[in-house]
This record gives structure tokens, sequence and C-alpha cells, in this order.
């Protein structure tokens, strides 16, 4: 099996929370506190989880456009945490971040041929016509007219915006993309569109996709892998199909019946979830989801679990899955076990 | 739904206009249905379509300008309320009709504790003394869920969690016990988790109202969950309505087709990510901006089902089959 294409191992990202009149620090909010997971090449790993669990700071953090507190981020073999800026700017164009918000993203006083010439012109890449080309090339993969490129941001809707963020991110051919909530600001009938556009985008580039949402119907559609997320930590990761089909940890079972199917005749058998997510200012002790867990015992009050490996690359962090676990753990803090965090066997 | 029983509220014809900078659109264009005593009415379509436009011109709560209601009836237990005047409207909306919007934390005024805005509704429409709105407002927070009520009556909107504020927006709505609530997006900016919860609390509410319910929505799934009835939007009109189960097993209006098509079902076989590599089925194209409709049938550049009919002749919402309207030339036949 090749090297993961990505490498995190223990990796924490917190922030202060500063008050006062003197702006002395209160507390410190864990938003991404001890994850490690691996993203095998060509593959797509989905990550899920609600408002506050650290996602999308999870998602900055591996491209270091936020600044990690500890912890080790490998991509392509090489590490990032520890690089300056300068250091890291030849490195930007392997590792690529699309963002939500198409409109909020592009800068509304350039044209589409600035916005899509510009990360060439940063790393001096194909100049003059060259460069021409390649716009127009991008254009034409997205769907997008040629026409298009003289004109502003304003001019476009929301999906074809998202096409051009999606254009300017794949123009220097990386190798990463993490994708933070790339459809959930598109209407329903454009949403099908741009999953569509990614995902032949990856089956002719290549592309590694870390796929951030909340809509888990298209995060198991688009995945290869899902992790699930709750107040900072990684609960439970397997491959799509077994994650949607058994998942394991008490929170996953939540979510995934929560979710609103489109079809009435489908019984409603919702396991719904007491109460809401603790703050990640002061999350409870032990298990971070014992509170509204169904199954808590004594032990989830005072022990916070590891990720148990349950086999075909299956993880969760559950007290109640120790039986089955077929490994030593891989625990957070020891940064080892990475076995059950890579993809149990090369994407089809 | 039997015809037998006198509908609660009776839309006919309604007509809404937007005056905007390119000229006058018609955001609601002749829109008619109804919503039976205790029944619930989901009204889906995209941003764009009319649906909360529709909702606040019932409320006639359309901001004016840009906005007016230019045509058609609101009947509310027979009465016209577009015929009303504002301060007769006042007596209806919050007391008989009441609504929830999508973004608690707009809606709620920050400088009145919850159990203030609870009980305001209750001395202005019932009459009751403060001590007896705030008793109302307890008993209220209860109903919808809120740990320890006696001393978050007391609370300020920013001292709540979003699913908390959501409650006390529903608090508040069926404090006057209104005969019809109107739910524009109750749960869209919620979590999936605490979306569940309140979907819960709704319907729960509802069954021990008996309260009819017109639930606003872009989520076909809070739809298939939570309805008796749906009616689908596009470009200011309704271009199907029909039970439930018969518009989500034989959509008729080629656009709700397209639209449960592009929906990836949960655990479904072939998805991209394991080498099944279904497309999605998606519809082509975009909503059209209303400044600028196609002739005919506003969705025909669209369909693939479209002729040079569709061009001609503005397809009318006409009966199907079995309780089914769309408004088609070339309707998608029944499996």
């Amino acid at each position: 099996m090749s090297e993961p294409l990505v490498q995190v191992r223990d990796l924490k990202v917190h922030f202060p929370v500063k008050g006062g009149l003197l702006g002395r620090t209160r507390g410190t909010v864990r938003a991404v506190d001890g994850v490690s997971f691996d993203v095998a090449r060509g593959e797509t790993l989905g990550l899920v989880g609600e408002s506050g669990c650290g996602k999308s700071t999870l998602g900055r953090a591996v491209l270091r456009l936020l600044e990690p507190t500890s912890g080790s981020i490998r991509v392509a073999g090489r590490e990032l945490t520890g690089l300056s800026q300068r250091e890291l700017r030849p490195l930007r164009r392997q590792m690529q971040l699309v963002f939500q918000d198409p409109y909020a993203s592009l800068n509304p006083r350039m044209t589409v041929e600035d916005i899509l010439a510009e990360p060439f012109a940063i790393h001096g890449l194909a100049k003059g016509q060259a460069r021409e080309d390649e716009v127009l090339a991008l254009l034409d993969a997205m769907g997008l007219p040629r026409e298009a490129r003289s004109r502003y941001p304003h001019e476009f809707s929301g999906g074809q915006r998202q096409r051009i963020g999606i254009a300017r991110a794949i123009a220097l051919r990386p190798d990463l993309v993490v994708a933070d909530e790339p459809i959930s600001a598109l209407d329903v009938s454009i949403q099908a569109q741009i999953v569509n556009l990614l995902v032949d985008l990856q089956r002719e580039r290549g592309l590694t996709y870390v796929f951030i949402a909340h809509d888990l119907k298209i995060v198991e559609y688009v995945s290869t892998r899902v992790a699930v997320m709750y107040l900072g930590r990684i609960v439970e990761v397997a491959p799509s199909r077994a994650l949607y089909a058994g998942p394991r940890h008490p929170y996953t079972q939540a979510l995934l019946s929560a979710v609103p199917v489109p079809d009435p005749e489908r019984p409603r058998a919702r396991l719904l979830l007491p109460g809401e997510p603790p703050s990640p200012l002061s999350p409870p002790a032990g298990c971070a989801f014992h509170p509204r867990c169904p199954h808590a015992m004594e032990r989830c009050r005072r022990e916070s679990p590891p990720l148990y490996p349950l086999g075909g690359g299956h993880a969760a962090a559950c007290f109640l899955a120790e039986g089955d676990s077929r490994d030593v753990p891989a625990d957070s803090t020891s940064g080892g076990g990475a076995g059950v965090l890579a993809q149990p066997s090369s994407p089809g | 739904m039997t015809g037998a029983v006198a509908p609660l509220l009776d839309v006919r014809g309604l007509v809404t206009q937007l005056s905007l900078p390119r000229g006058t659109v018609r955001a609601v264009d002749g829109v008619s249905f109804t919503v039976p005593p205790g029944g619930t009415l989901g009204v889906v379509g995209e941003s764009g379509c009319g649906k909360s436009l529709t909702a606040l011109s019932v409320m006639g709560l359309v901001p004016q300008p840009p906005g007016r209601v230019v045509g058609g009836e609101v009947r509310f237990k027979g009465e016209d309320l577009l015929a009303l005047p504002e301060k007769e409207m006042r007596r209806v909306r919050g007391r008989h009709v009441a609504m929830v919007f999508q973004e608690p934390m707009t809606s709620l005024n920050p400088v009145f504790t919850v159990g203030e805005q609870i009980g305001e509704g209750v001395r202005l429409h019932l009459g009751a003394t403060k001590a007896q709105a705030r008793e109302r407002a307890v008993e209220m927070l209860r109903q919808v869920g809120i740990p320890a009520p006696g001393e978050r009556v007391d609370a300020y909107p920013h001292q709540l969690s979003g699913g908390m504020r959501q409650r006390v927006m529903i608090a508040m709505a069926l404090a006057c016990d209104p005969a019809l609530l109107i739910a524009d997006e109750p749960t869209t900016a919620l979590d999936v988790t605490i979306q569940a919860q309140i979907l819960e609390l709704l319907k729960r509410l509802q069954v021990e109202r008996n309260m009819a319910v017109m639930l606003i929505t872009h989520d076909l799934g809070v739809v298939a969950g939570s309805c008796d009835v749906v009616a689908v939007m596009y470009a200011g009109r309704i271009v199907e309505q029909a039970p439930v189960r018969e518009l989500f097993a034989r959509p008729a209006h080629p656009y709700t087709a397209g639209l449960l098509r592009s929906i990836p079902s949960l655990h479904d076989a072939g998805s991209a990510g394991e080498g099944g590599r279904q497309r999605l089925k998606a519809i082509p194209g975009m909503v059209p901006s209303l400044t600028a409709l196609p002739s005919g049938c506003a969705f025909r550049d669209r369909c693939d089902r479209a002729s040079e009919l569709c061009a001609r002749v503005t397809p009318v919402l006409e009966p199907k089959r079995g309780g089914q309207s769309a408004a088609c030339h070339h309707p998608v036949p029944a499996p």
C-alpha cells in the first residue's frame, strides 16, 4: 500500500478565550482536541458533525490556514507543522480549499479571468498566452461559457460562483482539496450539479478530497470513508458503506436516525437525542457525549474512550465497542495505532 | 382530506408583486390552496420561488414597499383577511394565525426577557394581567420542553442556544392557542439532531391542540415526515399539489420528479465514493430570475419533456390523477 497523501496525528487546535478589561485569558476552546487520521491518494474522506464540532477548524488546520496548537500534519510525506508561511508558500499549490460561500470568497472587483489567473501569477506559472489558455481550459472544465471570463462575480448565480471557486482551487492541479460545506449555500436543484462536477474532477485529475459537510446524504454519496466528529474529536470513522449500514457510536446512530428522509413510507423510528451539544469551552468530563447518550455508564463519566479498531477500517470511540476491539486502540495521546485510521484497501 | 370539511384557510388566486430596480415582478403569481382544520400543508421550493412571500401575504406582513398584495383572497374561517383593515388584522394575527420564522435570533427582541415576549400576546389578545401572562409564559416554556421554565422565563434571548430560541419562538406563537401556525423554515438554521427535536415537538403540539400547520421548507425530507398535503412552488406558482404519499411515489410535474431524483437517498447502493460512481441526476440549468422568465412554462428551459406548446401556453394547475394536481402539459406518467 502506498503512503497516504495526508497523515494527521494527535492534532490539537486550541483557541484562548479572552475577556474583561485587561483581555486576560479566561479559558480555552478545544476546537480540535487530539485528532488522528489518514487520507489515501484519490479517496474522499467525509468529515461530518454538527456546528461547533470542530470540522471546519480541522479542515483549515490541515492546510495550515490555522495554526495548530500541537500534533503532526504530513502531506505527501512532508511535515507541515513548524514551517514558516514563506516555507509553506510553494507547498500551497498542492493543497487548496473550496469555501462554503462562493460569493464571500471571490473578490467582487476582479473579473473571472483575473480570479482564475491569480494562482498562476502568485506561483509564477504559465505566462502570457499559456496562462490565458489555462483559464479557458478551466472554464471549459467547469461547464462555464468562455465569455464568463470578462464578467464579475456578482453577475453569476450561486451555483456558477461555486464553479468559479472550484476552478480557482484546482487551477494549479493540487493533490489535496479540502471542500468546506461546498454545497450548503446552494439550492437543492443546483447541489447535485456541483457534486457531480466535484466527482468528475476527482476522477479526471486524481484529486484527493476532504469533504466537510453536515448533509449526511451527500457525504455518504461522495465519500470513500467518513469520520464523525463530536466536540473536537473523531468519535467514529469507517468506510462510507460500513458507517451508514452499521454505525457503532451512539452519536452516529442518533445523527443518522435524525436525517429527514424524503420518503413518507419510511417509518420514522427516530432515536431522539435529548439536550444539545455542550460548549467546547467546558466539555463534560469523561466521554464528551455521555450527558446525551442513552447508553451512558458510570465509566463514561470518568474516562474518555479511545478509538477502538473494529476491523475493516471501522473504529469507534465508545466503551460499548471495546469488546469487539481487534487491536490496540488507536489512542490519540500516543499517536499510534494508525492502522485503523487508514483505509482498509485502496479505493476502487 | 375529505371535501366535506370546510377549510380553515382558503387561499384563492393570490398575487403579490415586488417592485425591483429592474421592474415589477409577480413574486407570487396566482397561488391557490387550502388548509383543513388540524391538517398540515407543506410548501416546498427553492429560494425565490415565492413560498415565504406567500406566507407573509397570508399574515398581512408583506413589507410595503417593495411588496404589495394585488389580487386574490385569503379566507380564514370564511373571512377574507386581505379585506380587513390593519387594526382588525392585528386582532387575528398572533391570536388566530401565528407564525414562526427561520432565524429566531432576528425575530426575538434582544432587550426583553423571553417571558415578557411570550406574555405580550397573551396580555394583548386575551387581556391577561401581568401575573397571568407570566404564568402562561412559564407554562408555555414547559410545554415546549425548556428545562427549568420558572428560571428561563427571565432569560434574555442571547442567553439561549439556537435550539432553545426556536422553542421560545414556538412558545410565543402558540401562547394564544392559534388555529393555524405558519412555520417558515423553522428548522433550517438548526443542527440535524436539534431539527429532529423541534419537528417532533411541533408534531406533538399540533396533535394536542388540533392545530393546522402550514410548513414552509426547502427540504423534501422534512416535508415527507411532517405533512399531509404538499404544494411545490416554482417561480411564483404552485406547479404541483398532492397528498404526500402520491407526491413522493408518483410525482407528476417534471420539476418535482427532478428534485426527488437529484437527492441521494441515505444508505443507497452505488455511491460515488465506493466505486459505484452513479452520477446524481441533476436538474440542468438554474432557477430563472423573475425579471427574465421564459414565455409559457417557467420551467421549460430546464425540462426534458418540454415541447413547443410549453413555450406558447402557460400550463395551469389542474387535476391529473387521484387528488394530484400539476401545472404541466406533459406530466410524468405514473410508474
